[in-house]
């Protein structure tokens, strides 16, 4: 059965995450449905998460991917709380960590320092991003 | 590989999280961490939740949660997501409305895709209902849309079964009509605070009314119906033991209402389960289905295999078609060697 075969190739779980006070997710809508007819697993936090509760549905959901979706500029506080809680849980080492919306060059440098792998900005294309995951999802 | 069942014993999250993603891509050495939390397990109440898509099951759910966790318990909870055929994909939105639980560990919430799996499914949910067993949840909830048998076989996985019914979901046929309604053992009208709500709790008491009618064995379940046959013959208190009547409980979950009469129904149940000594009996008919399931998906892939080294199956197919052969002789043809296999032994003897 094509089923079977299917089953060979892992399946890649992705977050997209809305933290902080954002008020609205037409982009991340975007996003989880491209994933998903990218044939990800997709798991959607919703609006207004706290850094906290992203880290919660990162480790419980095992995701491959956690993709962070922060258009108000506070990535800077935001961004490294989710790093250090996922480093808490021992669920650090083995995610992508992504980082959509309006950075800035300067802050893009630090936030790859401190373990973000990949910043989309707003003229990312769907394809860019999908191709990125898989090549880049860890192996596990 | 022992290392992640030590974790997952010693409490760590991301060790059960990482034994679940296994067990849904039946990861190489998954069957093996299976058989060694099988003896940590036994403790946790298992609740299966269904109902019609927009019943309110996660807003329930998340309720209910938060209630166990108030009352100093932990909570598991698995809620089953379609994918798409196309894709495979899926967006699994469940976990938004988990917000009464944010942030709190000590709700371990994990959603699963269908991922087209045939049959599969309920063996990958009994599986993670394992390994939240072992990690020690008191309370293991599992949340799924009640579309079809295999959902119904999911929610089997549980000591009880609630079915969500919202108002004015239809007319008095759909209610008369075979599949989910039979298996429930709490029944909830959900969104109570809507037109039509009564009518809906009136048409479920006829319903269920109506059931008393058959052969009631006061719990879910078809196979069970011919187990309890079996179990009347051997025991002669069997043919009287106490009925169960599924009660109607009325709630408006998204305000948090009618969640203790839910939860006392539930405990009602487990209380009925332990004094009729069904509790027991419905996990023998667990472990029972779970390792015909396996046998067969095992027997399965021994048979997939043996095609593919014969040729694959189209071979077969084209004879079937030129009218050389029919289906019955390919069949005994492949299984031959294997029938040969298993009688041996017992000729020797």
């Amino acid at each position: 059965m094509s089923v079977e075969q299917e089953q060979t190739e892992r399946t890649i779980r992705c977050l997209v995450a809305k933290v902080g006070l954002d008020g609205h997710d037409r982009g991340a809508h975007v996003i989880a449905r491209a994933l998903r007819d990218a044939g990800f697993e997709v798991i959607y936090s919703g609006l207004h998460r706290a850094p906290e509760e992203v880290v919660q549905a990162a480790v419980q959901e095992d995701v491959d991917v956690v993709g962070i979706s922060i258009l108000s500029g506070a990535h800077n506080t935001l961004v490294p709380k989710i790093l250090d809680g996922l480093k808490e849980y021992d669920a650090f080492d083995d995610r992508l960590i992504l980082v959509g919306g309006i950075v800035p060059d300067d802050d893009k440098d630090e936030l790859r320092e401190l373990g973000v792998d990949e910043i989309f900005g707003p003229g990312a294309s769907m394809e860019e991003m999908i191709d990125y995951i898989h090549e880049h999802a860890p192996e596990r | 590989m022992s290392d992640l069942v030590e974790d997952l014993l010693a409490g760590k999250h991301s060790a059960l999280a990482r034994v679940i993603t296994k067990i849904e891509n039946r990861s190489p050495g998954y069957r093996e961490i299976i058989s060694a939390l099988h003896q940590h397990t036994g403790t946790a109440d298992v609740v299966g939740v269904t109902g019609s898509p927009g019943a309110g099951k996660s807003t329930l759910v998340d309720k209910v949660a938060a209630t166990y966790r108030e009352r100093g318990q932990t909570v598991g909870v698995i809620a089953i997501d379609p994918s798409s055929p196309f894709s495979g994909g899926a967006v699994l939105g469940d976990r938004i409305r988990m917000a009464s639980n944010a942030g709190d560990m000590d709700v371990f919430f994990r959603s699963m895709s269908a991922r087209g799996s045939l049959g599969g499914l309920s063996t990958a949910t009994t599986d993670a209902v394992t390994a939240l067993d072992a990690f020690g949840k008191d309370k293991i909830i599992v949340e799924t849309v009640g579309a079809g048998q295999n959902e119904v076989d999911i929610v089997r996985t549980a000591d009880t079964v609630a079915v969500l019914v919202p108002p004015g979901s239809g007319d008095d046929v759909q209610m008369l009509k075979a599949g989910i309604l039979e298996i429930g053992d709490v029944f909830v009208v959900n969104k109570a605070d809507l037109d039509g709500a009564d009518r809906t709790v009136q048409q479920l008491r006829e319903m269920l009314q109506g059931r008393s009618g058959r052969p009631d064995t006061g719990h879910h379940g078809a196979t069970e119906l011919a187990a309890a046959d079996a179990a009347s013959a051997d025991d002669p208190a069997e043919g009287d033991m106490e009925a169960w009547t599924p009660p109607i409980v009325e709630t408006v979950a998204n305000r948090g209402e009618g969640v203790e009469d839910f939860l006392g129904a539930l405990a009602d149940h487990g209380d009925y389960l332990d004094r009729t000594g069904r509790r027991e009996r419905q996990a023998r008919e667990r472990f029972a289905a779970e390792i015909r399931t396996l046998l067969r998906e095992d027997a399965n892939e021994l048979l997939s295999d043996e095609l593919d080294r014969r040729g694959g199956i189209e071979q077969y197919v084209d004879a079937v078609v030129e009218r050389h052969t029919d289906p019955y002789t390919v069949v005994d043809d492949v299984l031959a060697p294997l029938r040969e296999c298993l009688d041996e032994p017992r000729d020797d003897a």
